[in-house]
């Protein structure tokens, strides 16, 4: 068991998901046609500090979230533990959807996360916000907006809230 | 023997029925989409297997089964080799060759879905058998009452009536020990001749032959299907005498409460149990019944061979055990 290491604070992720709402705005030129989906569980309070920042900088996007656990390609490997329900109350088709999720692992979720955003519609654009980016990726995915790169070993636990960052 | 079955009520437990309920949310929602698929069950076999007739339980499964991706197979025991004379479990060990995830068996005898659970690896999911139990019916009508009445924590304070055949309907065995784990107040309302010998508190928290005396002071009213098969044994003097002392009658609907829900298994015998057009009851929940039949039997096909418990045996293993399963 290795001792608990706090990596972020409360303030640095505060500064973190700034700079990200910022950089959404940038990227997009504006937030015309920009969604937020965040993916259950982690991804959901990040989606809204996300939405809220970007509100306060540009004008309102719509969020939402997704859950994935009928779309993992680990079902019948392990325990399933779905989150809340999936909510997006809004068309997909045509959307620039950004999907946000707390931590960056191997891709998996991720990967079971575009294809659930597919049966919604056929978004003009699918990019990826994390904040944080662990490494370790099993799959071709990389993130487009991350708040913190952080080397990890594959056995450490990340966890990431607006709380602040974790290791241990 | 099979790893994980759902053969009655008990084998969920509270904890389990709470799970299957939030999963059937899942479900629902995917109900709800344009395209209601997943491929959660991908690569997965499930065969119904029916021994007694039935439309709507049998198509509801299949549709489960299908909506999330699984492959489903159909035995009707009526065009099958039983006519042959082949043995139930001759005919179960020869689907479960084909290499089979999960069986849904409904039967006319109580207690054939345990056997066959005895004989396969599979899982097996009870859809009905004899007078004994009818698992997901129970859980689609907890469904049904969670969701119109946004119950989620549980049944705490609710109280219900079930009204009818109570000693020859597994639904009302099921539903009741489902209802009643919840922590639901359960009237069973029936002639003495259709009581269960064990109806004292072990089945129900209340008895009682006098329909009006309940009906003004419940949360929901289950009617069961009344048989016709019940006259023929002299269990009830007449259809006509029924309804009149146990029927939902344009009188007695005028005694529900505005937020009371009405209830029925289907299919429903109008003018008997049912004497008024559900669909001017406001609290009429039997077509959401139906609805919800599906996302609940979703949630218990995933529960079962999706969420990571033992997987289900390849076609060899499928074949070993029936010298395990002869120890039964």
């Amino acid at each position: 068991m290795v001792a608990a290491k706090q990596v972020l604070g409360p303030d640095d992720v505060r500064r973190a998901v700034t700079r990200m709402a910022h950089e959404i705005i940038e990227r997009n030129r504006g937030v015309d046609g920009v969604v937020l989906v965040g993916i259950q569980h982690g991804g959901v309070w990040l989606a809204a500090s996300l939405a809220e920042e970007i509100a306060r900088i540009d004008t309102p996007v719509p969020v939402g979230s997704l859950d994935a656990s009928l779309y993992r390609d680990d079902i019948g490997l392990r325990p399933v533990a779905p989150g809340a329900v999936s909510d997006l109350n809004f068309d997909v088709d045509g959307v620039t959807a950004v999907l946000v999720d707390d931590v960056l692992f191997t891709g998996r979720t991720v990967r079971a996360a575009l294809d659930a955003l597919a049966d919604y519609g056929r978004p003009r654009a699918v990019q990826l916000a994390v904040l944080v980016d662990r490494g370790h990726r099993e799959l071709p995915i990389r993130p487009d907006f991350v708040g913190k790169n952080l080397p990890t070993s594959t056995g450490e636990d990340v966890s990431a809230t607006a709380e602040g960052v974790v290791i241990s | 023997m099979s790893t994980r079955s759902l053969l009655t009520i008990d084998d969920l437990g509270t904890s389990g029925i709470m799970r299957v309920l939030d999963l059937a949310d899942h479900m629902a929602e995917v109900n709800r989409r344009p395209n209601p698929k997943v491929p959660a069950l991908r690569g997965k076999t499930v065969c119904n297997v029916f021994f007694e007739d039935s439309t709507r339980t049998r198509l509801s499964f299949e549709t489960a089964a299908k909506r999330l991706s699984a492959d489903t197979m159909t035995f009707a025991a009526s065009q099958s080799s039983i006519n042959k004379g082949e043995s139930l479990r001759d005919t179960i060990e020869t689907i479960a060759a084909m290499g089979v995830d999960a069986f849904v068996v409904r039967h006319k005898s109580s207690g054939a879905p345990q056997l066959i659970a005895g004989w396969t690896q599979a899982s097996v999911i009870n859809a009905g058998d004899g007078w004994h139990a009818h698992p997901t019916q129970a859980l689609l009508d907890a469904y049904t009452v969670r969701t119109a009445l946004s119950r989620t924590g549980g049944f705490d304070g609710l109280r219900m009536a079930i009204v009818g055949d109570v000693k020859h309907s597994r639904v009302a065995r099921s539903t009741v020990q489902a209802f009643r784990m919840l922590g639901a107040h359960v009237t069973v309302v029936a002639p003495r001749t259709l009581l269960p010998p064990d109806v004292g508190d072990r089945f129900a928290d209340a008895v009682t032959d006098r329909l009006d005396d309940v009906i003004g002071d419940i949360d929901v009213l289950y009617l069961l299907r009344m048989q016709q098969e019940r006259m023929n044994e002299a269990l009830v003097p007449s259809l006509r005498e029924y309804t009149t002392r146990f029927g939902l009658t344009p009188q007695r609907a005028a005694m529900l409460g505005p937020q009371t829900l009405v209830m029925h298994p289907g299919p429903m015998n109008r003018g008997v149990e049912i004497a008024v057009d559900p669909a001017e009851l406001p609290g009429a929940v039997i077509t959401q019944q139906v609805t919800n039949g599906i996302a609940v039997r979703m949630a218990v096909l995933f529960d079962l061979l999706g969420s990571g418990g033992p997987i289900a045996p390849t076609t060899d293993a499928a074949i070993d055990v029936t010298t395990e399963g002869s120890t039964e």
